[in-house]
């Protein structure tokens, strides 16, 4: 498939590539898809107690438009509030990079991610904060 | 205003194909770009282009013009074209229909033939690894009344004749099992499989477009009625193809799918392709010629791909028969990698893959699929073909460029990191969508 200039750069050069402890207590993990389906993303938040998302990893088994998706999400939420990011849409990351219609899922997955982490984080500090007080 | 016609001779004298003489016969690859999808299309030999070339230009008659000497000098290279594609599957010139390509002369074979022995009855048997110019001719067959058998290949993707044999009913009309698979090469028991449906009185087409010039065919000792080939996969021009239809022993009928003149024994109707039919001819002219040479030199050369990219990495599997394969085809699954982003990074190399992101139905490959290769492996795999302009160097360049390039997607891939944890991949609870 043909691909835009703001695909390939994420897909040649991608951002914020790798792992952090997935057991560490600031650490979200989100992992999305099935390899039958052939895309699966892993993205990754660490935040900060006031709830700003210090940094972002991703690993993603997928086509090129579903690594520059995940790419660009962990560039679009670092840095940012819990909350903010929260808000983040697939239809941004595929106007972004100018996703063909067939793709559009790839975003969809690069949104799911960003939740499936977020909601990580919270149950592990929900959980930690009732054992705490 | 200058005539159209007649072309200054000079003028077709220094276009491309022969002003530099100083390249070996055949295109070279767009600049920078190495070619190993030679299973998707070829280019055009340019000894096959010069043969073509006169009739595009002054000898441009109608074949079927019997007043004139334009109209004999059309019908002449049909002839000779003719003979010579008849003679890389040892037929005679007259049981080769021209066709626009193997597509047509596959829905001819099998809705010709349905159309034509429906009262004899109406069950067909074929493969789920065809390719989708016999698979949805099928498919339509199937919603008009008729009974499909989907024989699967074993897990090397070799057709089993037992398989076919116990399938066959005495509804049976059709068996339509191609001689070679094009995403693995792999090689069908064709004789046997023509020999089991000559016993039963079945009519057996093959597909044979991508066997073509790569191994030997006969359709006398390998029992085959109708057989679909195609001029672009073997160095000649695209939109030409031909049936083979069987006269006698026994002769074999179709209803025509293309009602007009009624060229071509009045089974496919149409202005004959005078340049394009003689372009396939001098191909399978070529490619009998050299088919002893070619098809050793480049199994080397895809023997030396597939080690070396082995012995650069591991969790490759190679998809089909080891052995029973055509020289120039590879297909190989890169675990932990999809297709599509692996060949993004081939960036310089045009291979094709059975990932779903490649396809418009976003479904992985049907071919591996069909010999039980799981999906998670079929969107991983990449089609390496190579063929008459393959060189070594390319090779070489192709082996480094995969290795590096699986190297780096892996580092990217959350399963390669899940597998190096000792995670089995086959118990994770996915979260599909
Ligand atoms: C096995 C097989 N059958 C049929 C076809 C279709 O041939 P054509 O492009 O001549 O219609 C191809 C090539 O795509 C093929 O590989």
């Amino acid at each position: 498939m043909q691909y835009g200039d703001k695909l390939n750069d994420h897909f040649n050069n991608p951002r914020n590539v790798g792992s952090m402890d997935k057991s560490a207590q600031d650490v979200g993990t989100g992992i999305v898809g099935a390899p039958e389906c052939g895309d699966v993303m892993k993205l990754q938040i660490q935040v900060a107690p006031d709830g700003t998302i210090v940094d972002a990893k991703f690993k993603t088994f997928g086509c090129g438009s579903a690594i520059a998706a995940s790419s660009l999400a962990t560039e679009w939420i670092k840095g940012r509030s819990v909350e903010q990011a929260s808000e983040i849409k697939n239809t941004d990351i595929a106007n972004e990079l100018a996703l063909p219609p067939v793709k559009v899922h790839c975003s969809v997955l690069a949104e799911d991610a960003v939740r499936a982490a977020i909601a990580d984080w919270k149950s592990k500090n929900l959980a930690a904060n009732k054992t705490e007080n | 205003m200058k005539p159209a016609w007649p072309l200054d001779p000079k003028s077709s004298e220094c276009n491309c194909a022969k002003c530099d003489g100083e390249k070996p016969a055949g295109a070279s690859a767009p600049s920078g770009m190495i070619y190993m999808d030679y299973n998707a299309t070829t280019p055009l030999d340019r000894r096959v282009l010069d043969t073509m070339m006169p009739y595009l230009t002054d000898d441009f008659g109608n074949a079927a013009s019997r007043s004139h000497a334009f109209g004999w000098k059309a019908q002449a290279a049909v002839d000779q074209a003719r003979d010579e594609v008849a003679k890389l599957i040892n037929a005679q010139g007259k049981d080769i229909v021209f066709t626009s390509g193997a597509t047509e002369s596959d829905n001819l074979a099998i809705k010709g033939v349905a159309e034509m022995y429906r009262s004899k009855g109406n069950h067909i048997i074929t493969c789920p690894a065809e390719h989708k110019a016999v698979i949805d001719p099928c498919k339509r067959l199937a919603t008009e009344g008729f009974d499909i058998t989907w024989v699967a290949p074993d897990a090397n993707g070799v057709v089993q004749p037992e398989a076919v044999a116990a399938a066959i009913t005495d509804k049976t009309v059709l068996i339509s099992i191609m001689a070679v698979n094009n995403e693995t090469g792999v090689i069908n028991p064709i004789a046997e499989i023509g020999r089991l449906a000559k016993q039963r009185g079945v009519i057996f087409h093959t597909d044979a477009t991508q066997a073509l010039g790569k191994i030997p065919l006969d359709v006398e000792a390998m029992g085959v009625d109708l057989m679909s080939l195609s001029a672009h996969k073997i160095y000649g021009p695209k939109g030409v193809g031909a049936l083979y239809v069987r006269r006698s022993g026994p002769r074999v009928r179709l209803v025509c799918q293309m009602d007009g003149g009624g060229h071509e024994r009045g089974l496919r109707s149409g202005t004959l392709n005078v340049p394009g039919i003689a372009g396939f001819g001098a191909a399978c002219r070529i490619a009998g010629d050299e088919m002893t040479e070619a098809t050793e030199r480049i199994a080397r050369l895809r023997d030396r791909l597939e080690e070396g990219v082995m012995a650069g990495l591991d969790k490759v599997q190679r998809n089909g028969h080891p052995t029973l394969r055509v020289c120039g085809t590879s297909n190989l699954s890169f675990a932990y990698v999809e297709g599509e982003s692996l060949m993004m990074k081939l960036a310089n190399v045009a291979v094709s893959s059975g990932s779903a992101c490649t396809s418009a139905s976003l479904e992985p490959s049907h071919v591996l699929k069909a010999m039980g290769v799981g999906d998670d492996l079929a969107h991983s795999s990449i089609r390496f073909s190579l063929g008459r302009f393959t060189t070594e160097a390319e090779v070489e360049y192709v082996i480094e460029q995969t290795i590096k390039s699986v190297r780096e997607l892996r580092q990217l891939s959350p399963l390669y990191e899940m597998a190096q944890e000792g995670v089995d991949l086959s118990k994770v609870a996915w979260k599909g969508h």
